[in-house]
């Protein structure tokens, strides 16, 4: 019989990959993939408590619901950093600071 | 049994050591390819906890709509890392430090707390309850993502559109 734990651990080590993907990388499309992994690590754990503990289904229907926001998420975000390439042919997020000051 | 455990420690092994590649790969493009066997494998893992349903949205959604979303990203913007390889990334020690900090945290979340009893729940298909649930107790929700997905429809194609200058 497969734990509980076992899921939680799973989407725990999953999260801070992610974490660890967005703090790492320069490039924005790279920090992107590590909202990804973390929304996926946050699936997991929906679905685990929704087969574990819930006796019906309320977590399968809020993962539904993060996977929309997660795919509008990266259509807005892509868009965005197609705009950024085009205006600055650079999309090393260290350099984008013109709104800093 | 022991077949099945198996088959899930081979998942989740995996899961976990392409989400390292994504993390730690040097190409973004390796990253964007380990992230789809992530996808994959989270798929497989949501079969184990009988969500049929979202296990096919995953495939569809994830590795059918948004990495290929992301591979034109990193296609349509790779040329200047191809030249600079050096500065591809951030000091490492500072994402090391914070994710140290937040796996002792979420350990102790996961070994200390006392989870409610485990429901046996045999597996029936989802796919007509999740039908019923979201146009019956889930209905303002879907209606506010289904708005939501009309303004990002028109949103990204505003923003990613060329403009045509204008003296």
């Amino acid at each position: 019989m497969i734990s509980l734990q076992s899921y939680l651990i799973i989407s725990a080590v999953v999260f801070i990959l992610g974490i660890l993907t967005i703090l790492y990388k320069k490039n924005a499309v790279g920090i992107l993939m590590g909202v990804e992994l973390i929304l996926n690590s946050v699936n997991l754990n929906f679905l685990a408590f929704s087969k574990y503990i819930d006796a019906h289904i309320n977590g399968q229907l809020v993962a539904i619901f993060i996977i929309i926001l997660a795919a509008s998420e990266a259509a807005v975000a892509l868009a965005i950093i197609l705009n950024l390439y085009r205006d600055r042919a650079n999309i090393d997020v260290t350099q984008v600071d013109q709104m800093k000051n | 049994m022991e077949a099945k455990e198996l088959l899930f420690l081979f998942i989740a092994i995996v899961t976990i050591a392409s989400a390292g590649l994504v993390a730690f790969s040097n190409k973004l493009i390796h990253s964007a390819f380990a992230l789809m066997a992530t996808f994959v494998g989270f798929a497989a893992l949501y079969v184990f906890l009988s969500a049929d349903f979202l296990a096919v949205t995953q495939i569809v959604v994830y590795v059918g709509g948004i990495l290929i979303l992301i591979l034109f990203g990193v296609m349509m913007t790779h040329r200047i890392y191809d030249t600079t390889l050096k500065t591809i990334h951030n000091p490492l020690a500072m994402g090391i430090i914070s994710a140290a900090a937040l796996a002792v945290i979420l350990g102790l979340v996961i070994y200390r707390s006392p989870w409610a009893a485990t429901v046996d729940k045999p597996f029936v298909p989802t796919t007509s309850i999740i039908g019923a649930e979201i146009l019956t107790n889930y209905l303002l929700p879907f209606e506010l993502v289904s708005v939501l997905l009309l303004g990002v429809l028109i949103g990204a194609v505003f923003l990613a559109r060329t403009e045509e200058h204008k003296k």
